[in-house]
């Protein structure tokens, strides 16, 4: 139980995000009427990203420190993840363009620079598949992915901050807290973005488990 | 102190080896004036500022991607043991950012004269401000692309990895120095211009830190 706690938590938390983010009452506002519900799927894949991400950099960290090879596995792994839920925040995030914006790719900075940022893991990976001497790939990667995590930062938080942008929070457009996000989606929001971090984190666990179980196979 | 004369040393040194076979400034430069050159016989002539602005820039990448990733793609393991023996690793490292820095400076400088002789100039462009963004390019290029040719060397097969590596940490850099010099071109007044400004030196600073702490452990084997 002590072990299971927190995926019941995720799998709780993400079930009720999903049902209540369907069913609860929302603010009714021109354009965006009922995709307003898309909130509760699209910012928390982004979220959920940014926690894996983070985590590989702290095993990135731990890797250069220590050297254990485990380390490496766990940063190339939730980067895996971490890829897959940025390719689900960009796909959610263009289905809500496609009905508010009026197409699903506009060349919106936001989505560009997202983009870009998704090519810097991609970056991330091909360079992993050049080296081939095990000790020397988890060193230079480990390098490569410290130093492209605050580049990712920049591209996807402060870069579309400066220029115009149609999304919500950029280009001085105001973000959704400031006038629309009222207590009843708070109570749905917050808890999509602890769910969808924990059942992410469950899903880099589990691809760990199996890295770690093939590594040892191929040892013996 | 010990730093600042190791860096010194190591900057002369690198700048007296390129003094003796020039082959990097002269090689890039015949690079950029063909590049110019090759644009202006496609070109004929750039339809607005946008193009102006937008083609020199992509030139500039381009030009400097292949200036400053010679930086440790082409030294010989023999050389890299030297300075590795001769000196710390921040040395080497500060000393060729700022060894790229003054070649890059020298390039764009002479690439711009070039680009201006060859598709002119608009009126009320403030070339002042457009100066400071081709400084600010010079450095950025410098210090990112000095780090991703040092990982890409490591890695093993330079040219295509280096590209891979360098273009997405790149861009955000690059459509900041476009922003700021498609203002210098329009003009505007230079208040305009201070978030880019900020903004660049900001991730600069960002890049040179972490790339100081990072390179001792892709130094050592």
């Amino acid at each position: 139980m002590s072990k299971t706690w927190w995926k019941i938590l995720g799998s709780i938390l993400v079930l009720y995000s999903t049902i209540g983010g369907l069913l609860i009452g929302v603010p009714r506002l021109a354009i965006l009427n009922e995709t307003i519900r898309n909130l509760y799927f699209h910012v928390p894949m982004w979220f959920a990203m940014i926690t894996l991400f983070s985590i590989s950099v702290f095993y990135s960290v731990m890797f250069l420190l220590r050297g254990k090879e485990s380390y490496d596995i766990k940063a190339v792994e939730s980067v895996n993840v971490g890829v897959v839920f940025s390719i689900l925040g960009l796909i959610t995030g263009s289905f809500w363009a496609k009905f508010t914006w009026g197409q699903f790719w506009s060349f919106d900075v936001k989505q560009n620079f997202s983009a870009i940022a998704i090519l810097l893991y991609f970056a991330y990976l091909i360079l992993r598949n050049a080296i081939d001497e095990e000790q020397k790939r988890a060193k230079i990667s480990a390098i490569y992915n410290i130093f492209a995590f605050p580049m990712m930062v920049v591209l996807i938080m402060v870069l579309p901050r400066l220029s115009d942008s149609l999304h919500p929070g950029n280009g001085g457009n105001p973000g959704f807290n400031s006038y629309d996000l009222d207590s009843r989606m708070r109570a749905v929001l917050y808890p999509a973005f602890i769910g969808w971090s924990i059942i992410g984190f469950w899903i880099y666990t589990i691809r760990f488990r199996i890295r770690n179980i093939e590594n040892k196979q191929q040892h013996n | 102190m010990q730093l600042a004369k190791e860096v010194k040393y190591l900057i002369h040194k690198e700048v007296l080896l390129e003094w003796r076979s020039k082959y990097t400034i002269n090689g890039v430069l015949l690079y950029v004036v063909s590049t110019i050159f090759t644009c202006y016989l496609s070109f004929v002539s750039l339809g607005d500022k946008l193009t102006w602005n937008a083609l020199f820039w992509i030139i500039m990448l381009f030009a400097s991607i292949n200036g400053v990733s010679k930086s440790f793609l082409q030294e010989t393991k023999g050389q890299q043991l030297y300075s590795y023996i001769l000196a710390s690793p921040a040395a080497v490292l500060i000393s060729k950012m700022i060894y790229n820095v003054l070649l890059m400076l020298i390039l764009t400088t002479i690439a711009l004269g070039f680009y201006i002789l060859v598709f002119g100039t608009y009126n009320g462009t403030n070339l002042l401000m457009y100066y400071l963004a081709i400084i600010l390019g010079a450095i950025s290029f410098s210090t990112v692309f000095t780090m991703v040719s040092a990982i890409a060397s490591k890695a093993g097969n330079g040219g295509m990895l280096m590209a891979i590596l360098s273009f997405p940490i790149i861009i955000p850099i690059l459509i900041l120095l476009i922003k700021l010099a498609k203002n210098a071109v329009d003009g505007l007044p230079w208040d305009t211009s201070y978030d880019e400004i900020g903004m660049l030196l900001a991730v600069n600073a960002v890049t040179v830190a972490t790339a100081l702490l990072l390179f001792p452990y892709l130094w050592r084997e």
